[in-house]
């Protein structure tokens, strides 16, 4: 009797959701077995190292990398008393908001110079963008022992005594006026234009050839007026991507200061040239103060978060006006 | 119309000398003699070659060049193919395997992003060493794998992977993981080409982390030799430069031959400038 029972339409459900699971294990399988090596190494390298200096941020760590030792806000009450840290902080904004400005005006403008270019487009392209190969390293190498080394052969001395400077300028020891910034503001412009240029090169070659027709039939002959009505507009996405890469690049800065002025830190007046980097890594490896070193990498974090976010609002803040106007 | 061009290539020009000026520097200094380049005049090429400052880069045994070239390329080679394919993997995942996890692991890897990558040096430190690794090759290498940026651009690739065709691979009887092994990631070369270069080009590039981690000699790679070098005391310019070139030497070569894809990579991430 019972297995004569007619099938009814419940049953049928079970079969489907058991065909359905079986169906479903292979795709988590392969699912886990895809994402696993990437989400558990982002969750060591980044969750668990991120908590753990947080935790670390509020222990006296000093030699140790253990936790236990917990000490409140003592690391960041010290850290942002010390004006070794809050110089850093000042000089890392004060680098920030001149080499992102100059940076953005010198890559767009080689990029629409470049896209102008009839024939040896690709040489130019070529030219401007092959620093980007270089390490910051070498950058650093090259500005400081030729180019503005210190001796009456470097190139800089050599300009500057052709224009009648008879003597040799110390360029990476001069803190007053403080010529060290063009050496460290020029190995960057160097070392990363090129790099912002193609972002824009590629952005001004997807704007439709149409546009700028209509706008000579509409009577805009002037390369100015139509770089201001058509390709500045056009180009807005690219404009916010790189000035949000340049600012979190800025505040990074480490490898250029690092190799430039590490000795001749102690000749700059104490810890003038430092930036929060630099600081930090002295702090952590140097006096093997992990908790402070913790403290401060926060610090640092929430700074060019907050910046980063601020330069959201003011591109928001744009387009609004632009959308108004 | 005309003068217009001249105009413009006037400025170009006048932009591309001080672009390629530091090239020069690099291989007239190279090429010097010691006395020649720390006299006082100005040489615009050395009177006689010398490579005595190759030799002497290489012949200093307070700085390991050639094993700390041989570092980086290890660390390069096994870091650009191995992180661009654990991103491809979990990018695959995401965008074409339907499970219920899908959308918290998406948020979990983008979250990630949010974290200026050098302002965790210290935690990642802390991690790593608490691990034992530092002064180890693992240690150099692994935590630099884990991409979530190259992970987010994979995923959008492979949402736009013809369905047509994976529809075919299931008839001939694929699962997931041959779908992905077959015919995704085959037919990703292109991405996959350039995020690898771009990934070998940031790891020979790679200072902070290495300086951090790498701190005995022997696990020295040829960035922080280099620095080692540059801040000596007695310095032996011609050989600095000559260490220099050679380290620059391997990334130019790639950097004319895989323009195409470099370029291209660039216009996908926006990876370190």
């Amino acid at each position: 009797m019972t297995t004569a029972a007619p099938p009814r339409p419940a049953t049928g459900r079970p079969r489907r959701a058991a065909g359905r699971r079986a169906a479903r294990w292979p795709a988590w399988r392969a699912f886990l077995l895809l994402t696993l090596p990437m989400v558990a190494g982002l969750f060591l390298f980044k969750y668990v190292a991120i908590g753990w200096g947080f935790l670390l941020s509020f222990n006296d760590a000093r030699g140790t990398i253990a936790l236990g030792d917990w000490n409140g806000l003592e690391n960041y009450r010290r850290l942002l008393g010390d004006p070794a840290f809050t110089r850093s902080l000042v000089t890392i904004l004060l680098f920030t908001l001149f080499i992102v400005p100059v940076t953005f005006a010198l890559s767009l403008g080689l990029a629409v110079l470049v896209n102008r270019l009839r024939g040896g487009r690709a040489f130019f392209r070529t030219t401007f963008f092959i620093p980007a190969a270089v390490s910051y390293v070498v950058g650093a190498l090259v500005w400081k022992m030729s180019l503005f080394s210190g001796t009456p052969s470097g190139v800089a001395n050599s300009l500057a005594y052709l224009l009648g400077y008879e003597e040799s300028i110390g360029w990476v020891a001069t803190v007053d006026p403080p010529l060290y910034w063009i050496v460290l503001v020029t190995v960057r412009l160097w070392l990363q234009t090129g790099f912002y240029m193609i972002l824009f090169l590629a952005g001004i070659q997807q704007i439709p050839a149409q546009l700028y027709e209509a706008a000579r039939v509409d009577g805009a002959e002037s390369e100015g007026r139509l770089f201001r009505h058509i390709t500045w507009p056009m180009l807005r996405n690219t404009s916010v991507a790189v000035v949000l890469l340049l600012i979190i690049n800025a505040f990074q800065a480490f490898d250029e200061f690092y190799n430039i002025l590490a000795s001749n830190l102690s000749g700059l007046g104490g810890a003038d040239g430092r930036t929060p980097l630099i600081y930090l890594f002295q702090t952590a490896l140097g006096e093997q103060n992990y908790g402070a070193g913790s403290a401060g990498a926060f610090v640092v974090t929430v700074l060019i978060v907050v910046f980063t976010l601020l330069q959201g609002r003011f591109a928001g803040f744009g387009r609004t006006a632009e959308e108004e106007g | 119309m005309r003068k217009r061009h001249l105009g413009s290539y006037a400025a170009v020009i006048v932009f591309a000398v001080p672009f390629l000026l530091p090239f020069y520097l690099l291989v007239r200094n190279a090429l010097m003699s010691k006395r020649e380049l720390g006299s006082l005049d100005w040489h615009w090429w050395p009177e006689t070659i010398s490579f005595q400052g190759f030799a002497d880069a290489f012949g200093n045994e307070a700085v390991p060049l050639a094993h700390a070239l041989w570092n980086s390329t290890l660390i390069s080679a096994i870091s650009a193919p191995l992180s661009t394919l654990l991103a491809s993997m979990a990018g695959y995942a995401l965008a074409r395997i339907p499970v219920a996890a899908s959308k918290p692991a998406f948020f979990f890897i983008i979250a990630t992003m949010m974290v200026p990558g050098a302002a965790t040096f210290i935690p990642t430190f802390v991690v790593v060493g608490s691990l034992g690794g530092v002064n180890t090759m693992w240690g150099l290498i692994v935590p630099g794998l884990f991409s979530a940026f190259a992970v987010l651009l994979f995923r959008g690739f492979y949402l736009r992977f013809p369905r047509e065709l994976e529809d075919a691979g299931r008839v001939d009887g694929l699962g997931y993981l041959g779908l992905y092994g077959r015919l995704a990631l085959p037919n990703s070369g292109a991405l996959f080409a350039s995020l690898g270069i771009l990934s070998f080009i940031e790891h020979w590039n790679a200072f902070l982390w290495p300086l951090v981690i790498g701190q005995d000699p022997e696990f020295w790679t040829v960035q922080v030799a280099l620095s080692t070098n540059l801040n000596q005391q007695a310095v032996n310019m011609p050989a600095l430069f000559a260490g220099a070139l050679v380290a620059i030497l391997p990334l130019v070569a790639l950097f004319l031959i895989a323009q195409r894809w470099i370029v291209r990579g660039v216009l996908l991430t926006g990876i370190k400038g």
